[in-house]
């Protein structure tokens, strides 16, 4: 451990969006922070397979680390997303109210909100409600309507988090799983990953699903993780526009229910389920699964087009067993910071989970902030976002933006060969898709993912034949 | 001042093509064919087996082939192409927007547009069919592009779910490249390719086809591992207990095209539910005066050369629009074809009696199989065709010719049927 080069303050371990919120964050900071995820890329596991919802803040239990990182997270994401670019829409929230008899949980609800600190929370009536939402159904007899809630493109914001941090001089090493951790006389700890060890003085534990795993890598075990899969589909932009903002269900004795919520892509999303499984890395989805986000999103929303859905999806949350998120220093082993158990509201908190590790860690180091801080961040020019004449602009200065790679998404040669080119770009068709939406349209990358691999190849000097979907 | 062109050809597929020749030989010469690919031809040109052009040209031709004798006609009368555009928007008023990287961004007004598009493949997620994600699922379609095109291999070992002709040409394909295909799946009681596709793909090389079968489950976490196959009852549902495990490495998905009318819709064009492609006449002309279409975008089709035939007369129509500015001769007088008993669509879906100049070419789809049936076009008690046929297949395309001076007469809407089992 005489090499200079592969010691760091903080090791933050794990790349989805709490890993890269909180690298951001530290990157204020004087500090040397490294980055690393067993994926090859960033935003590859609980991350990308979610609901993209900035929730408001009303479900939490009022008092814990969830309902206040919610709220906060929340007020933050109006700036976060001007500064570093990323799409988030304030399109609001309701949660529909099917039964008379449970109309007074809304109240619950709409009182929760208050004590959690959340504005723009009312009580709308039956004909409110379908006023606002004319596709509710007609069984909804009153709804709580969230005016701060939004939806969020979940690749963009952990893509934005870990682009901004790069530029700050954050590391990130991928591809590159994390085998032990073990601390030193010193109090400084060794990390032994796939492609070398490290060593950081300050451990920061996001590793999503396997927070766990890590954790009890170095410290005595104090929580576990419980992978609770939820299924969803992705319908049409065709469908889009049935919602204009998120729709949720008052939870019942039947279950929390399913949503139905625009995308910031122009897509409806419907899901998701909750069910404990045992394997981590099951993301498959299931005839069953698929069957009750279709009957249960019924129940809220009427005439939804189910033969315009294009691709389902599974993602995997990381239920902590306290029931709230897991934040803190290890008691025993100094520098040690876990970041667990962040399910839902986990993409909403992300930016205040950062600031509340960023003051874990001011109480182990001294934090001086850096002079040439980059506080902001340009994200992909998407082409299909703008408006006809900045758009023919734009492809006067750079012709590859009138070449169409994707047609299903109207995403260009200049936009894929910029989300392959730039800092920590895409090596892989699904990190394409992730950063530009070329295969994410209705036919799913069957025209565009010949072409796309051919850029791949050539950028990565591969043949067309090794360019991998992911990982 | 907006760029101005008479007529615009959106697509430089077999339709486009042939629909532009035709209108240029109609004497519309101020026509442009935009297509997005680098070169025309469209799907054709991955197409590389043969069997392309028997009726067209009385011979087999490979897609290749068949598209290079239109791009021939289209180049020898100097017709504009702008191949590398794609046509983002289309207005209720013809104002195109097209994009390119030589020419930018322009808006360009047109008397007349004929929309050639072409369709796309139902891709997994629209099946539905649960599992994981992994890498080697893909539509026959591009797997087709990979292997005849890139020199891609996308496996070895290959199951392939559904049976429409592209799944079948990449049986033998995938075979012929050294891939061993272990099984087509197709979720029908009948194939939904063509029967000398599955006589020259499948039972040449001794590949299995399952009738009433579909993947329920997809396996393996980065790289498919396998699918599990079942048998489905006769609402498609897996019946419990026929679950078999197939380990491949590829699975291909030849599961049924979707015409691909996003700029028709965005025009504001009436769609047919059951075609998914535009609603209109015998002149092929759309809900909106002036649009024409033809080929996939307007119905798939079986045969290229239905397809040519087809795009033909939207071209001569569409000259006809230009030349008489719109308007007919006689007050129209518009008839109703109804998909009747046995039958899925018809194309056109309406007839405007008072104006028929060609022959009419009725084209539709059988619901079911029918053995030993006669179909029959009639207007009330008025029966204008009945012809007898041994067999009809959804696979196959049905196209009757009705001849103008049959339709004098005729008030009210004509009924296109299939008659069981009549003598």
């Amino acid at each position: 451990m005489t090499d200079k080069r592969h010691e760091y303050d903080i090791a933050v371990i794990g790349a989805g969006v709490t890993g890269c919120a909180a690298a951001r964050e530290l990157s204020r900071y004087e500090l040397s922070v490294i980055v690393l995820d067993r994926e090859s890329d960033v935003c590859e596991g609980t991350s990308k397979a979610n609901s993209a919802i900035i929730h408001a803040g009303f479900d939490a239990e009022p008092g814990t680390l969830k309902a206040r990182l919610n709220v906060r997270g929340n007020s933050m994401m109006t700036e976060l997303s001007r500064d570093l670019d990323i799409p988030f829409i304030r399109c609001g929230a309701m949660v529909a109210c099917t039964d008379e008899a449970d109309l007074p949980k809304l109240d619950e609800l709409l009182e929760r909100g208050r004590k959690n600190g959340v504005p723009g929370l009312r009580i709308l009536s039956s004909e409110e409600a379908h006023t606002k939402e004319p596709a509710l159904a007609d069984d909804v007899c009153g709804a709580l309507y969230a005016e701060t809630s939004g939806i969020v493109c979940p690749f963009g914001m952990t893509l934005a988090f870990a682009e901004n941090a790069l530029a700050n001089g954050v590391e990130f090493s991928l591809s590159n799983e994390v085998k032990s951790v073990t601390r030193m006389q010193d109090g400084r700890f060794v990390i032994s990953a796939e492609k070398g060890d490290i060593t950081a003085k300050c451990v920061i534990n996001c590793a999503g699903i396997y927070a766990d795993k890590i954790h009890d890598m170095v410290c005595e075990p104090s929580f576990t993780i419980n992978a609770r899969r939820g299924e969803y589909m992705l319908l049409d932009r065709s469908a889009g526009g049935i919602v204009s903002s998120t729709i949720f269900q008052l939870p019942t004795k039947m279950g929390k229910g399913i949503l139905v919520t625009p995308t910031v892509h122009g897509n409806l999303l419907l899901g998701p389920t909750a069910e404990d499984i045992g394997d981590r890395e099951d993301t498959a989805t299931t005839r069953g699964g698929l069957d009750t986000v279709r009957r249960i999103s019924a129940l809220s929303v009427k005439n939804i087009p189910y033969n315009q859905v294009i691709t389902s999806f599974s993602g995997l949350r990381a239920t902590g067993s306290t029931g709230d998120f897991i934040i803190r220093e290890d008691e025993k082993v100094k520098g040690f910071i876990d970041a667990a158990g962040i399910e839902s509201p986990g993409l909403t908190s992300a930016p205040a989970i950062a600031e509340y590790i960023r003051d874990i860690v001011a109480g182990i180091m001294p934090l001086r902030e850096k002079a040439d801080f980059i506080p902001t961040r340009k994200g992909i020019t998407l082409l299909a976002m703008l408006p006809d004449e900045e758009r023919a602009e734009l492809i006067k200065q750079n012709p590859a933006y009138g070449r169409i790679i994707c047609r299903c998404s109207s995403v260009s040669e200049g936009e894929i060969a910029d989300s392959i080119g730039r800092p920590l770009g895409a090596t892989t068709l699904d990190g394409v898709k992730r950063r530009t939406g070329a295969g994410m349209g209705r036919c799913q990358g069957g025209f565009c993912s010949p072409k796309v691999m051919a850029m791949l190849a050539e950028k990565l000097g591969i043949s067309i034949a090794e360019v991998k979907k992911n990982g | 001042m907006a760029e101005h062109i008479s007529l615009a050809v959106i697509g430089g597929g077999p339709a486009g093509m042939a629909a532009a020749i035709a209108a240029y030989d109609s004497g519309v010469t101020d026509v442009t064919v935009f297509e997005r690919d680098d070169e025309l031809g469209g799907i054709l040109n991955q197409c590389i087996h043969n069997g392309f052009g028997l009726h067209s040209f009385k011979e087999e031709l490979t897609g290749p082939e068949y598209a290079g004798r239109y791009a021939g006609q289209v180049k020898k009368r100097g017709i504009r192409c702008e191949t590398g555009s794609m046509v983002l928007s289309v207005s209720p008023d013809k104002r195109i927007t097209v994009v390119s990287k030589e020419k930018g961004l322009r808006v360009i007004e047109t008397d007349a547009v004929i929309l050639a598009m072409g369709c796309r493949e139902r891709p997994r997620g629209a099946l539905n069919i649960p599992g994981m994600r992994p890498q080697g699922i893909y539509t026959a379609g591009t797997a087709q592009k990979l292997v005849n095109c890139e020199g891609v291999l996308p496996g070895k070992e290959v199951v392939i779910l559904g049976s429409g002709d592209i799944g079948l040409i990449m049986a033998r394909r995938m075979t012929l490249e050294g891939a061993h295909v272990k099984l087509v799946a197709e979720l029908m009681p009948y194939s939904g390719g063509l029967k000398r596709n599955i006589v020259q793909c499948l039972d040449d090389y001794g590949i299995p086809l399952k009738l009433s079968h579909t993947v329920v489950d997809i396996r393996g976490k980065r790289r498919l591992e396998g699918v599990v196959i079942a048998e489905v009852d006769g609402t498609g549902t897996p019946i419990p207990g026929t679950e078999e495990y197939y380990e491949c490495d590829t699975l291909l998905l030849s599961c049924g095209l979707i015409p691909e009318n996003e700029l028709s819709i965005s025009a504001g064009i009436t769609i047919n539910g059951a075609t998914n492609g535009p609603a209109v006449d015998e002149t092929l002309a759309t809900s909106i005066p002036g649009i024409f279409a033809c080929g996939n975008v307007l119905h798939v089709h079986d045969l290229v050369d239905f397809v040519s035939e087809e795009a033909g007369r939207a071209g001569r129509n569409a000259a006809k629009y230009i030349a008489d500015k719109g308007a007919r001769v006689n007050e129209p007088h518009i008839v109703k074809l109804i998909a009747g008993n046995g039958v899925r669509y018809t194309v056109p879906g309406m007839i405007d009696t008072a104006n028929t100049g060609e022959d009419i070419h009725l084209r539709f789809r059988a619901r079911n199989v029918y053995k030993g049936c006669t179909i029959k076009v009639s207007a009330g008690d008025n029966t204008i065709v009945s012809k007898k046929k041994r067999i009809t297949v959804p696979s196959e395309m049905e196209d009757i010719i009705l001849k103008p001076e049959t339709l004098g007469g005729i008030d009210g809407d004509i009924t296109v049927e299939i008659e069981e089992g009549s003598v």
